[in-house]
């Protein structure tokens, strides 16, 4: 009997322990292993990092080939002098890995198309998305291309043995907080992960047209052309482009051809191709935010207080703890650079050295096509080119599920590239195409020397020779050196396209439609120490219409950034770092000045009630800055949203595919044109055709009552209305930071939105003393148990950055900020 | 006397062998059954016995790290697990959950060495 006591008391202890031992299913997330979770010597109190730890540490690894100091500061920057680049590039790799592990392998998890290994089921569609978008094909081709060369495969490989001594350093208590939430570990890193980073980015900067080309269809097929060229057009009146207008461009050396059947083919409205939703499976697709974007400029000496050229860069993404960005300083007998870098990559990204600075923007161009492809029969081998069967690629893709089985798809490669949708995998917008992508990342890209050269480049032609690796994504990369000169580039692998090429879906069975060449990058767009004593851009057109080149559809092109920048630029002189960190985060809204009065105008006072006109009153003495506390802005964005609605939510409600949102400046320019009737009829309302003025007045009404509850509940306040959040990249709130007081937002110079933004701010004075300023939205650390998970979000918001402490040398290393001191040795 | 050993005891080799073993979480268990196994007690002040040594640790050891860290991750983690906004509960938490593995192992252990000896006295007879 005794004995059953037992067999009880243990049965109970041992269930006890596996329940605390499991992961359970609570609501829509699972909770972590409790008992694991919670033990103070395993779980997630080993991660608390004591408010005054030290980071001292002496690290031995035989690779190293001499030794390497890091000093780090009070802000937990550090700063790397190292005997040779290789070391230089280990010791990155594991500083990386010391303070943003899991991030590096989850991003590079997302890439690879593996994060179901980390969530199981719900990361499916994701992942099959991005191997079906070529991802990882793309990374095999630009790390094979890029080990050609040995100075990069060094680096690299040195980077990646970094983070493996970080990894094989730690004991199993020591993994970071998110693998113990999500129960796993973490595994080895492989050169192939840094590219696969990079496709990412090059996805996240170039990557829009998974979606865009397919609205863009639709709406075109809806509308038809000459509709769709008013609601969508590709001219901005307001232009004001990076190569200021009136600059003579030489001609182009590449002429394409538009094909004889594009206007049925391509332009007509050719729903005939359609199979409305064959797809079995329909969601959607993962796609880069449109305002993923950036400011960057330049001024020259002539236009500063010490004479020296001003570099400034802001670099517009999601909002993301931990952040996107690292900043440090790398300093070796070849190079000392400082600024951010990647976890992930090697070098520095947007920074600066003893003899130039550089940033970039991004330049939006259109380098990602989709072709409608026909393929023989469900097997998906041969496919049609020019009344010929042909023979594709088959790759193997098989995702691995956690707490299922392995999923595995053969996905077909064309020779415009892998076959993104089809009838087993669609988005609703792709209306049951077969469509192969056709994207430049995808091409042998060895894209990453552009940093690592750049980190090195000493003057004018070494920033040149640099950025001509660039290739995917296009970007437009600022320079300023101490020599005094200033430039812009726009560069990447753009290519020469008939006018519209690739705005829509792309006839695929024939080869009339293929790229027909590229544009020779000595006719990339650029400017070298102009008279007007700047060079800036903001994503941009980078030309007016005398470039030789289609630059793409207008819709990716934001407009008004730009505008505000050049405006503020021109008029100032004896600038001063602190101008530029003042402009960096001016909060005023350009378009808002255009925008007002016309609206204005149009509003009949007269038929508002008081309530209505105590908004209207508002927006008439708002001062137009989008600064955290202004109701003005609110009012404001709120008004205009709503015209926007009135005007066309109509007719693109009408449609069952999804259209792409007009953008504000197709409305805006009609309106100062006074054109603006055009869609203005609401056509819900028979018999009655509304104009302009009626929509005004409807926008109006609905806004103030929208405002009117934003004024109830406290919201009416800009930074409350907007409501902006870093969020951790597991999208959980106690990880992110929310509800920060904020200003600024779309079309302003402090692009931040609600979870978007200026991630990154750098403005760097090219004295003979170098002068830089940096902030960052997050912290150096990703632990969300240390004081630096987040240090810098509320200087961030504030709009208040810290002076970079760049060394000159390793002596000059010393002082009450250098806090901490990492030593490398060769064992 | 004996209730204050096993407690210590308990406490003692649930800290080691976390320190000194790349073992599960929950191995400890091992440890506070074989406690109560050698320590004759009640089953109740086994049990107690079992249930503070744990709790006591890792009340202790959370705390230090807890009062080290500023409360920050506590606090991210107790928004995380939604269950309100004080560090001092998810402490107790972890107290608790420690605690009642290793109680239940100690009653395991109890339960085993009482029908030890009556497998042992049958064998006598």
């Amino acid at each position: 009997m005794r004995f059953v006591y037992f067999l009880i008391s243990l049965s109970f202890t041992v269930a006890l322990i596996w329940a605390l031992n499991n992961r359970w299913q609570v609501g829509e997330t699972k909770t972590p292993r409790l008992g694991y979770f919670l033990s103070p010597q395993k779980g997630f109190w080993q991660n608390t990092e004591s408010a005054n730890a030290n980071f001292n540490a002496e690290i031995k690894a035989p690779v190293l080939n001499g030794k390497a100091s890091v000093y780090i500061d009070d802000k937990l920057i550090p700063h790397v002098f190292a005997e040779n680049d290789f070391d230089a590039y280990f010791v990155q790799g594991y500083l990386h890995a010391r303070f943003r592990l899991w991030q590096m392998e989850f991003q590079t998890h997302v890439a690879a198309g593996r994060l179901s290994e980390v969530i199981g089921k719900d990361g499916l569609n994701t992942d099959r998305f991005f191997r079906r978008l070529g991802m990882v094909y793309g990374a095999e081709q630009a790390m094979a291309a890029t080990d050609m060369d040995t100075a990069m495969k060094n680096a690299v490989n040195a980077y990646a043995a970094g983070v493996n001594a970080y990894i094989h350093s730690l004991r199993p208590e020591q993994i970071p907080f998110e693998y113990k939430l999500l129960d796993y570990e973490p595994e080895n890193w492989t050169p192939l992960k840094t590219y696969l980073f990079l496709m990412f980015m090059s996805f996240d900067l170039s990557g829009r047209d998974v979606n865009t080309d397919l609205q863009m269809t639709n709406a075109k097929n809806y509308f038809g052309w000459d509709n769709f060229k008013q609601l969508y057009p590709n001219v901005m009146d307001s232009l004001d482009p990076i190569i200021p207008k009136g600059t003579t461009f030489s001609n182009a050396s590449f002429k394409p051809q538009t094909p004889s059947d594009a206007a049925v083919r391509f332009f007509g409205k050719n729903d005939s191709s359609v199979q409305q939703s064959a797809a079995n499976l329909l969601f959607n697709v993962p796609t880069p935010d449109a305002s993923n974007g950036s400011n960057n400029w330049a001024v020259a000496g002539s236009k500063t207080k010490t004479k020296a050229p001003i570099l400034c860069n802001d670099p517009h993404l999601g909002l993301n703890l931990p952040s996107l960005w690292f900043e440090m300083q790398i300093s070796t007998p070849t190079h000392n650079t400082y600024g951010a870098s990647f976890p992930g990559a090697p070098a520095i990204v947007i920074g600066f050295n003893d003899s130039i600075a550089w940033g970039v923007t991004n330049a939006g161009r259109d380098v990602m096509d989709l072709y409608n492809v026909r393929f023989k029969d469900e097997l998906k081998k041969e496919y049609l080119m020019n009344g010929n069967w042909i023979l594709s690629e088959q790759r193997q893709e098989v995702i691995q599920v956690r707490d299922a089985s392995n999923l595995s798809e053969m996905v077909p490669i064309t020779q415009y590239g892998p076959v993104l949708y089809d009838k087993d995998f669609n988005s609703p917008d792709a209306r049951g195409l077969t469509l192969a992508v056709k994207w430049t990342a995808n091409f042998a890209n060895a894209g990453i020397k552009a940093f690592y050269l750049l980190n090195r480049a000493k003057n004018y032609d070494d920033y040149v020779a640099a950025t001509k690796n660039w290739t995917c994504p296009g970007q437009n990369f600022v320079f300023a050196s101490k020599a005094g000169d200033i430039a812009i580039r726009q560069q990447g692998s753009f290519v020469a396209k008939w006018k519209h090429q690739g705005d829509f879906i792309m006839p695929g069975t024939d080869s009339i439609y293929q790229w027909q060449g590229m544009i020779p990058m000595d006719e990339n767009p650029a400017m070298k120490n102009p008279a007007r004593g700047f060079v800036s851009s903001a994503n941009q057109k980078a030309t007016d219409s005398t470039y030789p080149y289609y630059l793409g559809s207008a819709h990716h092109f934001p407009l008004y950034r730009g505008i505000s920048i050049n405006k503020k630029l021109s008029g100032m002189n004896n600038i001063t770092p602190d101008d530029m960190m003042k402009m960096q985060t001016s909060n005023y809204n350009v378009f808002a000045e255009m925008a007002r009065p016309v609206l204005l105008k149009y509003i009949d006072k007269n038929s508002l009630t008081p309530a209505e006109k105590n908004y209207i009153t508002l927006l008439e003495t708002w001062n137009l800055k989008a600064d955290p506390q202004e109701k003005g802005a609110t009012v404001f964005r709120c008004i205009w949203d709503s015209l926007e609605n009135a005007v066309w939510g109509d007719e693109l409600a009408g449609s069952k595919l999804k259209l792409p949102e007009p953008d504000s400046y197709s409305l805006l320019e009609r309106m100062l044109k006074g054109t603006a009737d055009f869609m203005a009829d609401d056509i819900t309302t028979k018999g009655k055709t509304e104009t302009i003025q009626d929509a005004v007045l409807t926008a109006c009404r609905k806004a103030c009552k929208e405002l009117g509850e934003l004024e109830k509940s406290g919201n009416l306040e800009w930074a409350k209305h907007k409501d902006t959040y870093v969020q951790h990249l597991l999208k959980i709130p106690s990880l992110s930071r929310l509800h920060l007081p904020i200003g600024g937002g779309e079309d302003i110079i402090n692009a931040t939105k609600s979870n978007h933004g200026p991630g990154w701010r750098m403005v760097v004075q090219l004295t003979a003393e170098t002068e830089a300023y940096c902030i960052y939205a997050g912290g150096q650390s990703g632990n969300p148990g240390s004081v630096y998970y987040d240090t810098f979000i509320n200087n961030w918001a504030e709009g208040t950055y810290h002076k970079a402490l760049f060394l000159k040398n390793e002596a000059a290393a010393t002082g009450d900020q250098i806090k901490w001191k990492m030593n490398f040795v060769k064992n | 006397m004996k209730f204050l050993v096993a407690t210590l005891l308990t406490a003692y080799l649930g800290y080691a062998i976390g320190v000194y073993t790349q073992m599960p979480w929950w191995s400890f268990a091992l440890s506070s059954a074989v406690i109560a196994l050698c320590i004759r007690q009640t089953m109740f002040s086994t049990f107690v016995a079992g249930f503070l040594g744990m709790f006591l640790l890792w009340v202790i050891l959370a705390s230090i790290r807890d009062v080290a860290n500023d409360h920050i991750l506590s606090q991210r983690v107790v928004s995380l697990l939604r269950i309100g906004t004080s560090s001092t509960l998810l402490i107790f938490i972890t107290g608790v959950v420690g605690g009642l593995v290793s109680g239940f192992a100690a009653i395991t252990g109890y339960q085993l060495r009482r029908s030890a000896k009556v497998i042992l006295s049958f064998n006598l007879e």
